[in-house]
């Protein structure tokens, strides 16, 4: 037997465009977010969902601008986060603005870990995953749907922190190749891979369609929950994409102030983040 | 004799908090205690873990010695191996922290940025904070949303609270906030003063430590001219360090 196996079927390709990663979304989906803050979000696509008519979304992320721009577009129904942060510049100002006036319907606070265990609980088809954070805090408080469980083995009180199925995930890495094995090259993986197990459908953007210089141990998202990805060099616009290019400081400076002075929308005309004209 | 100078102060404040921790995960959440847990590595606490702020681990010269993405972060927090200096927009005499929201939950005045790994930190593993500017904006009856918990809504270990005026523990009555140093030319008065509820004041209380002399050396190493420190010193132009 000398005829060699391709690695995978040639004719595997999941490559698509921003238009179709679009006609997957609707109204009131539930909408996950890969990256950290102002880390390997996919501005991109968060760009193409910002200028489209698609409304009513939960949205569950470690938030960044991506959650500033979709709350300032009026795109959020509920916000299910543990933190927005824009990291060197602390507070996301248009998160802080339609959290101040109220434009946010529904809003389920978690800490950091908590969120990782409803994406986990998610992912493995569970109903919910305990744990100790929260406990105590004021989120047990202020989240009606947030419960307790008892131990049954030891009668510890756990939070059970609720499943977060999601519709789709999105998330933008430094390779992937066009059968959807991504690899990320950036110091932190955070937590896209669980994300996208946590979906129902996967989009991955990514610089490079183009394996060849990233080493093995960075691959991080089988081709198994992965639904499609999309070329868009510059994906992540100004926010880190290490080693491909840096937090763009001056655009994320620009992008905050556009806050006061009520310009979203010409920034987003300005700066397209890596989405083609 | 030149009056000691408060970024040394709160350095080695701030070192003394990693004191007896080991081999766990420092994660100083601003640049002092960062300098602080540097600090505390270089002189007495050689097995602490400290992170570049990414994703790497690394000795105090800068040089690698791991990894650890946010995932093995969370395993170490979890496993209790972590020490966090986090700050805090609020902080009650309980020991209750908030990083949340200032105002009613449902309409905040000021949005912050979220109460993040307060709940989980200070259930699981040690937990200081650092406040640049203690006043009575800070340190309230009452935090408006409880994101780190106090010892009475079931903190692992709430081991210091660091400030421009002083150092508080959680020893007062019922594991409230206790006056547990004052730095050097700070009143009992001036920290009243700036605090919002009662403060614990115990029969005495001493003076925070200066540097040693093998500290001071390496405060040099780890901050050249004195650019963080400097920033704790208004009037550090008239107090050159010798």
């Amino acid at each position: 037997m000398t005829d060699p196996a391709p690695l995978v079927p040639a004719d595997f390709d999941l490559t698509v465009d921003i238009d179709h990663v679009l006609s997957r979304l609707h109204s009131g989906m539930v909408l996950g977010i890969g990256g950290w803050g102002s880390r390997r979000k996919p501005m991109a696509l968060i760009h193409a969902i910002a200028e489209s008519d698609i409304t009513d979304l939960t949205i569950v992320s470690f938030g960044g601008p991506d959650v500033g721009i979709l709350c300032a577009r009026g795109k959020v129904q509920q916000l299910i986060f543990g933190f927005v942060s824009l990291d060197v510049i602390p507070l996301e100002p248009h998160f802080r603005e339609a959290r101040e006036s109220g434009s946010i319907p529904m809003l389920l606070e978690l800490g950091e870990g908590m969120l990782v265990q409803g994406l986990r609980a998610a992912a493995w088809g569970l109903p919910f995953l305990p744990t100790r954070a929260g406990l105590g805090s004021g989120l047990l408080e202020h989240n009606e749907d947030l419960q307790t469980v008892t131990c049954p083995y030891t009668r510890d009180t756990l939070v059970a922190v609720p499943a977060l199925p999601l519709d789709v995930a999105l998330v933008h890495t430094n390779r992937c190749d066009r059968h959807g094995n991504a690899r990320v090259l950036s110091p932190d993986p955070f937590f896209d891979h669980l994300f996208c197990a946590a979906a129902r459908e996967a989009y991955v953007s990514t610089e490079s369609l183009d394996l060849n210089d990233a080493p093995l141990h960075t691959h991080l998202l089988d081709r198994s929950v992965v639904t499609g990805v999309v070329h868009l060099p510059g994906g992540a616009g100004f926010t880190e994409c290490l080693p491909d290019y840096p937090r763009d400081i001056a655009t994320m400076k620009a992008y905050a102030e556009t806050a006061a002075t009520d310009s979203l929308d010409a920034f987003l005309a300005e700066h397209r983040m890596g989405r083609p004209a | 004799m030149t009056p000691p100078l408060l970024g040394d102060v709160l350095a080695v404040a701030c070192a003394d908090a990693f004191r007896g921790d080991g081999a766990i995960l420092a994660s100083p959440m601003a640049p002092m205690p960062a300098l602080g847990a540097k600090l505390a590595r270089a002189v007495f606490e050689p097995q602490l873990l400290l992170t570049d702020g990414a994703a790497s681990l690394q000795n105090v010269h800068g040089e690698l010695e791991g990894r650890m993405s946010s995932e093995k972060v969370f395993d170490m927090a979890l496993g209790g191996r972590r020490h966090v200096m986090m700050g805090a927009s609020q902080l009650d005499r309980h020991g209750n922290q908030n990083i949340s929201c200032i105002g009613p939950y449902d309409l905040p005045t000021v949005q912050l940025i979220g109460v993040s790994s307060a709940p989980g930190n200070t259930v699981h593993h040690t937990t200081s904070y650092f406040v640049d500017h203690h006043n009575t904006r800070v340190f309230v009856p009452r935090v408006d949303m409880v994101s780190g918990v106090g010892p009475r809504r079931g903190a692992r270990d709430i081991r210091c609270i660091i400030t421009n005026l002083c150092v508080f523990d959680l020893s007062g009555p019922h594991g409230t906030i206790a006056l547990a140093s004052l730095h050097p030319g700070v009143t009992v008065d001036a920290v009243r003063a700036a605090t919002g509820f009662e403060v614990h004041v115990p029969e005495s209380v001493s003076t925070s430590r200066t540097p040693t002399k093998r500290e001071l050396r390496w405060l040099e190493h780890l901050d050249p001219r004195r650019v963080l420190r400097s920033r704790f010193e208004p009037n550090a132009r008239a107090h050159p360090h010798p």
